[in-house]
């Protein structure tokens, strides 16, 4: 092996109490994909951050071209020539893509797009520089993203689980990019949890577990069976078994539902038609920013529909779409939203008074008071049937992991008893632990006759679980898919709107 | 290469510091206090004398210190209501028109019946003070919830209509006949006026029924399940929204509880200490409780105490006017450095200072 181009040793950073990483080691080469794999909490973000300079370690040295390196600032590291493409992209909508480039980087206009141009061609990043980028697809935002990263010449590019926006045909295509640039000289540190992606592009693993290092390994060398068992210490999670679908009673149907946001650059849901029966999971599956927000706001209450049109969501045999969520819940409906903070929970409030959120009909508000013992005694008996690792129900909930809170969440909504339950993104940002936790959960509830509703980004994840999947694309709803006769191939072609022709 | 150099840096805190919420007020108060003092010398005063004028005498002369109590009940009250939605996120800035619009309910009256009597009168004047005032900021609730308009705007430019509403009343049709001319209403009857509740003083039974408002709102935002989704709705709208907790109906009862307060706290001044209704009702009550509220970190107790010290500012401040030849505005002044003190102090609750390290720069 080549000297590397970054090396750190014994690299180490500590958050409060929380150890987020311990006398970490990593080489990487020049020229080389370098993934960087670990469980969400591992300390991924975490050393990244480190060596993209936003924020400083508190222990350990790390060596850039073999001289010492600090870096007091993202600036600093993008003079050494370290970029940096987040999981959320920093772009304006309102700018056209050469307006967004100029923000940051000098030059002169005309200039910059050839430049534009030449790397476009160059790397398989083909992008209109003139186009704004609210019209712009995820995987072309992300171009614009790496395009603006190596107009500064970066030597390392630090890319941030940069295939969890992305279709499957998409994602071959990024991947081509990203060799394309090894080839020409820059190296990709590439952060994931998706094995199978690791095996398929990267040339030198590290996984990080806890925030130390647990391998360092050539990943083709390796099978998916390994590195899972690197990442998570002990065997892969199965799949949860499924007993053959006795659909029941029809519990939620949208009829025609059509909605055109007040916000300009939300998406306008077009005639949808989808029918859930009790005992059966359906998966909504699709990139998000395709109407999902909406969709999910329509159908936990957060928007209401005009009395006239209330029959274009039914909820247990009601026409429902004009009822609150308080309202829907009374029918036997439960939400787990897409953003666990600030919506599914309060950051700033402890746990027993999460649970007053949309548990409060249970007895933990009596006569205009809340009841303390009730909602502690609730959120104590939900912290531990649902595996929620805290010291206790007075913890505030901003400072839970993602994965627990995410299971506090699950666990409050699954103690309403719902008929219905509806999942947003249930295992986004949640390690595989927990997520398989969560998926073992809902089929066991489907089991027992609830209907339950999975909108996800992760088409694995939808594959496990789901008895049919309908996708999300540009505010439409397709056809319902048996997920037993559907290939992912097939899910893709709906995703980028090529459903119909195959 | 740069020479290093050392940069100070505010750094988040991993959660607020508990013990620098409660000295943050104290920290302010003492640095106000510093500035204001420096600024008198520079104004060739005897800091010495405005120090016990302003500082001292409030509390050490017990007549003094009784026009402190007189003071903290309207502040106390209009605090406390203001906090409430403050908490949910509800800015209502309007409560000198509130506290105005509550004088004027609480006069009518006195003024309508200037011969009736029997103690159910001032009870009854200070109910509709209050009324009147939760009147006045649901206006301000209407446009917001119905019409989306801005609450501090609306609620603030309401009080100037409040005031415009006094100068025509005391004018026109409810100027005393026999007062020369002079802008008042008639001086009130005897039953029209809140029992005294320290003799020699003119402290009276409002202070009291302030300090029981004051436990009744702790109930409220520490207890109830009304006061939880209002603060829900402050701390995240969306989860409010969420869990189906009406936005509406938050902003109606936030403007409804902090009217209710302000117009008691303004019937309780003509009904105690003026006696009458006239254009010099508030002394800005309406506005430095904003302050109190704050200083009082939000919490139905801590506003007790910032109540104190803030009458005690308005009466050291007249102390100093007289004894230490003080402009009148320095009051003002006083009140609005230690509203920036307190704003600069409370950051240091969610994040402390820190030194970045020498940074090895690379030529651009």
């Amino acid at each position: 092996m080549a000297a590397p181009l970054l090396s750190l040793r014994g690299i180490s950073k500590r958050y409060g109490e929380i150890r987020a990483n311990q006398a970490v080691d990593l080489d990487v080469a020049p020229r080389s994909i370098h993934a960087i794999l670990g469980e969400n909490g591992a300390g991924k973000s975490t050393l990244m951050k480190l060596i993209y300079g936003v924020e400083t370690p508190d222990g350990g040295e790390m060596l850039w071209e073999g001289e010492p390196l600090t870096l007091a600032s993202p600036a600093a590291a993008r003079r050494r020539g370290i970029g940096m493409v987040f999981q959320h992209f920093s772009l304006f909508e309102t700018l056209t893509v050469i307006e967004n480039i100029r923000l940051v980087v000098p030059g002169q206009t005309r200039a910059l797009i050839a430049r534009i141009l030449e790397l476009g061609a160059e790397f398989g990043l083909e992008v209109d520089p003139h186009a704004h980028v609210h019209e712009l697809s995820v995987g072309e935002r992300q171009r614009v993203e790496i395009i603006r990263c190596l107009m500064t010449d970066p030597k390392l590019l630090i890319l941030d689980e940069p295939t969890s926006v992305l279709p499957p045909q998409s994602v071959d295509r990024l991947f081509e990019t990203l060799r394309r640039l090894r080839d020409g000289g820059v190296s990709v540190l590439f952060i994931s949890h998706k094995l199978e992606e690791i095996r398929a592009i990267c040339d030198r693993a590290t996984i990080l577990r806890a925030g130390q290092v647990t391998g360092n390994v050539a990943p083709r060398e390796h099978d998916a069976h390994d590195l899972a068992r690197m990442m998570i210490g002990r065997d892969m999670p199965e799949p949860p078994p499924m007993k053959p679908a006795e659909p029941g009673e029809t519990m939620l149907e949208l009829i025609g539902l059509s909605y055109t946001p007040d916000d300009p650059f939300g998406m306008p849901l077009k005639d949808m038609a989808l029918t859930l029966r009790s005992g059966e999971i359906l998966g909504i599956a699709g990139i998000s920013g395709n109407g999902q927000a909406e969709l999910s706001e329509l159908i936990s209450g957060e928007i209401r529909l005009p009395f006239e049109t209330r029959e274009q969501v039914q909820m247990m045999g009601e026409p429902a779409g004009h009822l609150g969520p308080a309202e829907r819940r009374k029918l036997g409906f439960a939400f787990v939203p897409e953003d666990r903070l600030g919506r599914g929970a309060v950051p700033g409030m402890s746990l027993a008074r999460n649970s007053l959120l949309t548990a409060h009909p249970l007895g933990l508000a009596r006569r205009g008071l809340i009841a303390v013992k009730q909602a502690t005694e609730f959120t104590r008996r939900c912290i531990a049937d649902h595996d929620v690792r805290t010291s206790g129900p007075d913890v505030e909930a901003g400072g839970l992991s993602g994965g627990n809170l995410q299971k506090f969440i699950v666990g409050r909504e699954m103690m309403l008893a719902p008929k219905l339950f509806f999942l947003a993104q249930p295992t986004w940002g949640v390690d595989i632990g927990a997520a398989t936790a969560i998926r073992q959960k809902l089929v066991a509830l489907r089991n027992q006759g609830v209907a339950i509703l999975v909108i996800s980004e992760e088409i694995d994840e939808l594959f496990d679980i789901c008895d049919r999947i309908q996708v999300l694309s540009h505010g439409r709803l397709s056809p319902s898919l048996e997920t037993r006769q559907t290939r992912p191939e097939d899910i893709g072609r709906y995703m980028i709107g090529a459903g119909a022709a195959a | 290469m740069s020479a290093p150099r050392i940069r100070p840096m505010l750094v988040k805190r991993d959660r607020p510091s508990l013990s620098l919420k409660i000295l943050a007020p104290l920290l302010a108060l003492v640095a106000a206090t510093l500035i204001n003092l420096l600024l008198y010398l520079f104004m060739g005063k005897d800091p010495v004398a405005v120090f016990h004028a302003m500082i001292l005498e409030p509390f050490i002369s017990f007549p003094s210190f009784s026009e402190v109590l007189l003071k903290t009940g309207p502040l106390l009250l209009i605090a406390e209501g203001l906090a409430i939605g403050y908490r949910a996120k509800v800015f209502n800035i309007g409560a000198e028109g509130q506290f105005i619009i509550g004088a004027i309910f609480a006069s009518a009256l006195p003024v309508w019946y200037p011969m009736a009597t029997g103690q159910w009168i001032w009870p009854t004047m200070l109910l509709a003070g209050a009324l009147g005032g939760a009147l006045w900021a649901g206006i301000t609730a209407f446009w917001r919830v119905r019409l989306r308009a801005n609450e501090i705007l609306v609620s603030l430019m309401l009080s100037l209509v409040a005031i415009q509403v006094l100068n025509y009343l005391l004018l026109g049709p409810w100027k005393d006949p026999n007062g020369f001319n002079f802008p008042q209403s008639v001086m009130f009857q005897y039953d029209a006026m809140v029992p005294l509740i320290i003799p020699g003083t003119r402290v009276n039974a409002s202070l009291l029924i302030a300090l029981a408002l004051a436990l009744a709102a702790y109930v409220f935002m520490q207890k109830s399940f009304m006061g939880y989704k209002l603060e829900v709705g402050g701390l995240a709208p969306r989860a409010a929204g969420y869990a189906g907790f009406s936005e509406g109906r938050a902003i109606w009862l936030s403007l409804l509880i902090g009217g209710f307060a302000a117009g008691l706290a303004g019937a309780a001044e003509v009904a105690g200490p003026i006696g009458q209704l006239q254009r010099s009702i508030s002394t800005g009550y309406g506005y430095a409780a904003i302050i109190v509220a704050y200083l009082g970190g939000l919490h139905p107790i801590g506003i007790i105490f910032s109540s104190i010290v803030m009458a005690a500012i308005y009466i050291g401040g007249d102390n100093a006017l007289v004894s230490a030849d003080l402009p009148i505005a320095a009051v003002r002044v006083f009140q609005g450095s230690l509203l920036l003190s307190y704003l600069m102090a409370v950051t240091f609750v969610r994040y402390r200072l820190a030194f970045a390290r020498p940074v090895s720069e690379v030529p651009a």
